[in-house]
């Protein structure tokens, strides 16, 4: 098989790059996936938060992918599904084609012979084994985005009462997630000082909740045979060391880790690009060119990103520059070094803060700690926001706060089990539970598209609960 | 009646069980966990020993020595993983030289052939990464690496092929003598009736032993901790790298695996709980500390997992392999500690031959010798770590299914010890929810009541 360009990664990275290339011109392009269908992480992802920049709408993670897909097939760019790519040869020469060996049921082992390649394979999970934390190893312990895949795509529940071990954004959506669908979630332990998660997954998965985050302490012991009866969590000093004399026994059949993600660069490796030590992904050009001539990479592979629309537009970037190369010939894109990584957010709890009436404002990345006072005439000051929107939220948050929530609804006749659906706008804060406990006892049969509305007037909010995702018999 | 009952489906009882399917005896291995090697057979070095260690006239230096002989041809025949990649034994001081010369004389005395004394330079040009502190090295060319875990289910799969009977979740909680045999009875209500015991029961082995006999026996679990490497640094080094010996066995080696991963253990601690395979924090602090004495650097980054097992020590310095004084036909093959993987098939021929002298058989003439592996085979990817297709993970659920008589769980790590999905740098981050699909088809179960490890480590909690 030969082709222009070929995308390993169907993920947002890889669709957005196929995109992005077919519309500068290079119509002969395939698609490598590993899964059953296009989507990658997104599928997985059915909370909201996805799509601000690109889409000018706030999306759960499942939608953001069917907009990309629906992009794919309006221009019939190929797909290889549960194919799986194992080697590249680029050849000796500088410049030549590239042969991939692929493997799949159906064609077994096999050739794809591309002028250009895009590597979008996406990163994993580190796992616990990497955090070198003692004890025995019994089933329960499950990396945060691991346990997201058997909750959110399979409809089971790995457990019912979880620690989380990390405060990364996975690691928060999961407690809320668990949460939602009634386990007892005791806290979310954190190593560092500060949170590597975004601030407002820690007031909106944690906070709503009152999960406790408890910074700079980490797990230093696991307990159970079989299944996990505990964990030992301690304080550590600024060196990061525990200190044993803080340690403290925690039951639970759960463990959550969500302690940082590793671009998966094996592929990239084997095919001789030069990778950078602090992002563990290939160095690239200004045109996201690695060090092999016409392998170019794109997404977390290259580095971990916070927000999937910086991928969508690196990734475009990274298409049209292929695209260029596979048209135009053209070679001089300058030196490859480590990508500019946006700078990561750090959210850091204000020891001093006053829980009766200070809040975190979220209405922007600023984070202000606001304060809230009731004058005598029943109206309220608010001050500590440097912008308006500050305001405007903090007096939203006091009176009359709303979510939107996410989850799943059985579906009988389909191909999967479930189905994402979220909230059609969002509900009365203090209404998430009732609306939970309706989208529970419902099922639904199939066919299911993403839009149907599955639950008129929920909770009788007023607000409908639509489908996220497609659910075909 | 059965004529001869196994105890315990480790290494061990798998090479006794296969030998056995030589005779024409009727056969059966019971084993307490829900698959066979899990024990010290599955949380160990994965080496074979030359044989200079242990001492002259032991039947440690008896069978390790031929163990080694056999390894090569078993792993033709029976299709496992085997490297005889070499061994060293590293001196870091001028004046332990004499010790290791100590070493190479012992190992003369015990056969074991190609033996030479290394010097710095001769070491670093075949082992660059050494660190600079070592001297000298013993160096035994007949060293090798082994696929521990594939190496105990070929023997069983190719026992089970010749007529031996599989049995799991077969836990042995008292034993009753007979005038003409034994009466064994099992946690789940079962009971088994056999003329010969063979007590190869690991780190419980004295517990069996006392149901049968007065004759004191203690075994005493000794923890190894090892931590295991990425495979994009299994080629740090080539040979197994020994340190220099203590009164607490071997120190801490360094090797790599026959899957081209990286090893570092064990370390040595006299532990009470005999289910007590947790890892510490100072032990494999210990790990990483002696490591480092070995080699210049430690790619601590590339860590993909620790674990630990349990060697059983009789603290008498040797095994204990006979048949216990006052039990006639109950044989103990007891303190099967280190060098215990690499005698295993010695051991097998040697219990076999005790169980002639007590129950004399024929030999069985259907006997094939030979056993397949599975192959790696192209289709869709489920373990994108170590690259498994859905074809070779299906065949390992059913060849582990299908090895027992009776009916029982099909775990995850059964599977993983197999073909090795999850055992990867990803350490089954992506292809568990994959494998637990495959297997709750494969034996028409929910995927609930799929184990990491058998009864009572389910992975998943319910449906929503």
């Amino acid at each position: 098989m030969k082709t222009d360009l070929a995308i390993i990664g169907g993920g947002p990275a890889g669709m957005a790059a196929a995109v992005a290339a077919y519309g500068q011109g290079t119509k002969n392009i395939v698609i490598i996936e590993r899964d059953k269908e296009l989507g990658g992480i997104l599928n997985q992802c059915i909370h909201h938060g996805f799509g601000l920049h690109t889409f000018k709408e706030e999306l759960t993670g499942p939608e953001y992918a069917l907009r990309y897909i629906a992009m794919v097939e309006e221009r019939k760019i190929p797909c290889l599904l549960l194919s799986m790519v194992v080697k590249i040869d680029s050849g000796e020469e500088p410049g030549g084609t590239h042969r991939l060996s692929v493997m799949q049921d159906e064609k077994g082992l096999f050739e794809i012979e591309a002028k250009a390649v895009i590597l979008a394979m996406g990163c994993r999970e580190r796992p616990r084994g990497a955090l070198n934390i003692p004890g025995y190893r019994p089933a329960g312990i499950y990396n945060a985005g691991q346990a997201q895949y058997f909750v959110n795509i399979e409809g089971f529940m790995p457990g019912k009462n979880v620690v989380v071990l990390g405060s990364g954004d996975i690691g928060l959506i999961m407690a809320r997630r668990m949460k939602l669908q009634g386990a007892d979630v005791k806290m979310v332990a954190e190593i560092m000082p500060y949170s590597g998660g975004l601030t407002r997954n820690i007031v909106q998965c944690l906070e709503d909740f009152d999960i406790p985050l408890k910074m700079s302490h980490t797990i230093i012991d696991i307990d159970g045979n079989d299944r996990l009866k505990g964990v030992t969590i301690a304080a550590v000093d600024e060196n990061l060391k525990p200190l044993p004399e803080t340690a403290e026994y925690i039951s639970c059949d759960t463990l959550l880790l969500s302690c940082g993600l590793i671009p998966e660069n094996e592929l990239s490796i084997a095919a001789n690009t030069d990778i950078d030590d602090v992002t563990g992904g290939p160095v690239v050009n200004d045109r996201f060119e690695t060090t092999v001539r016409g392998i170019f990479a794109c997404g977390n592979v290259l580095h971990v990103h916070d927000l999937v629309d910086n991928v969508s537009r690196e990734a475009a970037a990274a298409g049209k520059a292929a695209a260029d190369y596979i048209i135009a010939d053209i070679s001089d894109w300058g030196e490859a070094k480590r990508p500019k990584i946006p700078p990561k957010t750090r959210y850091t709890p204000k020891a001093d803060r006053n829980f009766d009436n200070q809040l975190v404002c979220i209405g922007c990345p600023a984070s202000c700690l606001v304060t809230v006072t009731k004058q005598g005439d029943g109206s309220l000051t608010v001050t500590g926001n440097k912008c308006p929107v500050g305001d405007e939220y903090t007096r939203k948050e006091l009176t009359a706060p709303t979510r939107y929530i996410a989850s799943l609804i059985r579906v009988n006749g389909g191909k999967n089990n479930v189905v994402s659906v979220k909230t059609a706008a969002d509900i009365p804060k203090e209404k998430i539970f009732d609306c939970m406990a309706e989208i529970r006892k419902t099922t639904v049969t199939a066919p299911v598209k993403a839009g149907d509305v599955l639950i008129k007037n929920v909770a009788g909010t007023g607000v409908d609960i639509i489908a996220t995702c497609n659910n075909y018999d | 009646m059965h004529d001869v009952i196994i105890i315990g489906g480790g290494v061990i009882g798998c090479c006794i069980a296969r030998e056995l399917a030589k005779k024409q005896l009727k056969t059966a291995v019971l084993e307490k966990k829900s698959d066979i090697g899990e024990g010290a057979s599955k949380a160990n070095s994965g080496i074979v020993h030359a044989g200079f260690d242990a001492t002259a006239g032991t039947l440690k230096a008896r069978f390790n020595l031929s163990g080694s002989e056999m390894m090569p041809g078993l792993s033709e025949e029976l299709d496992f993983d085997y490297r005889n990649n070499g061994a060293m034994v590293l001196c870091f001081n001028e004046e332990d030289k004499g010790k290791l010369e100590e070493l190479l004389e012992r190992g003369l005395k015990n056969g074991v052939t190609g033996l030479e004394i290394l010097s710095q330079d001769a070491v670093r040009e075949k082992e660059p990464a050494i660190n600079e502190n070592v001297k000298y090295a013993l160096y035994a060319p007949t060293g090798a690496i082994v696929c521990p875990f594939n190496l105990t289910v070929a023997m069983a799969e190719n026992a089970a092929a010749n007529g031996v009977e599989f049995f799991r979740e077969k836990e042995v909680i008292k034993i009753e003598k007979n005038n003409t045999c034994y009466l064994i009875l099992t946690g789940d209500g079962d009971s088994f009736e056999t003329k010969v015991i063979v007590n190869a029961a690991g780190v419980f082995a004295d517990d069996i032993h006392l149901m049968a006999s007065a004759i004191p026996l203690t075994v005493t679990p000794r923890k190894g901790e090892y931590l295991l490497f990425d495979k994009t640094v299994g080629e740090m080094v080539r040979h197994t790298l020994f340190q220099m010996p203590t009164a607490y066995g071997k120190g801490v080696l360094i090797t790599p695996t026959v899957h081209d991963n990286l090893l570092m253990g064990p370390t040595a601690e006299d532990i009470d709980d005999k289910a007590g395979i947790n890892t510490t924090a100072d032990g494999l602090d210990i790990v990483l500390k002696k490591a480092g004495d070995s080699i210049k650097e430690i790619p601590r980054r590339e860590i993909i997992t620790s674990f630990a097992g349990l060697r059983a020590n009789s603290g008498q310095g040797d095994f204990v392999i006979a048949e216990a004084s006052d039990s006639p036909g109950f044989i103990d093959v007891a303190g099967i500690d280190s060098p215990g993987l690499s005698s295993a098939p010695a051991i097998g021929i040697y219990v076999a031959e005790l169980v002639e002298n007590i129950l004399p058989s024929a030999d069985n003439p259907e006997f094939v010798s030979k056993r397949t592996g599975i192959k790696s085979r192209a289709g869709e990817v489920i373990c994108r770590c170590e690259t498994i297709t859905r074809a070779e993970i299906i065949e390992a659920i059913r060849r582990t299914n299908n090895l027992f008589k009776n009916p029982g769980t099909v775990s995850l790590d059964s599977v993983k010890r197999r073909v090795r999905p999850g055992m990867g740098r990803c350490q089954a981050g992506f292809c568990a929810p994959r494998v637990i699909e495959l297997i709750a088809a494969e034996l028409k179960i929910d995927k609930t009541a799929v184990t990491k490890a058998g009864p009572g480590s389910n992975v998943l909690e319910g449906f929503l």
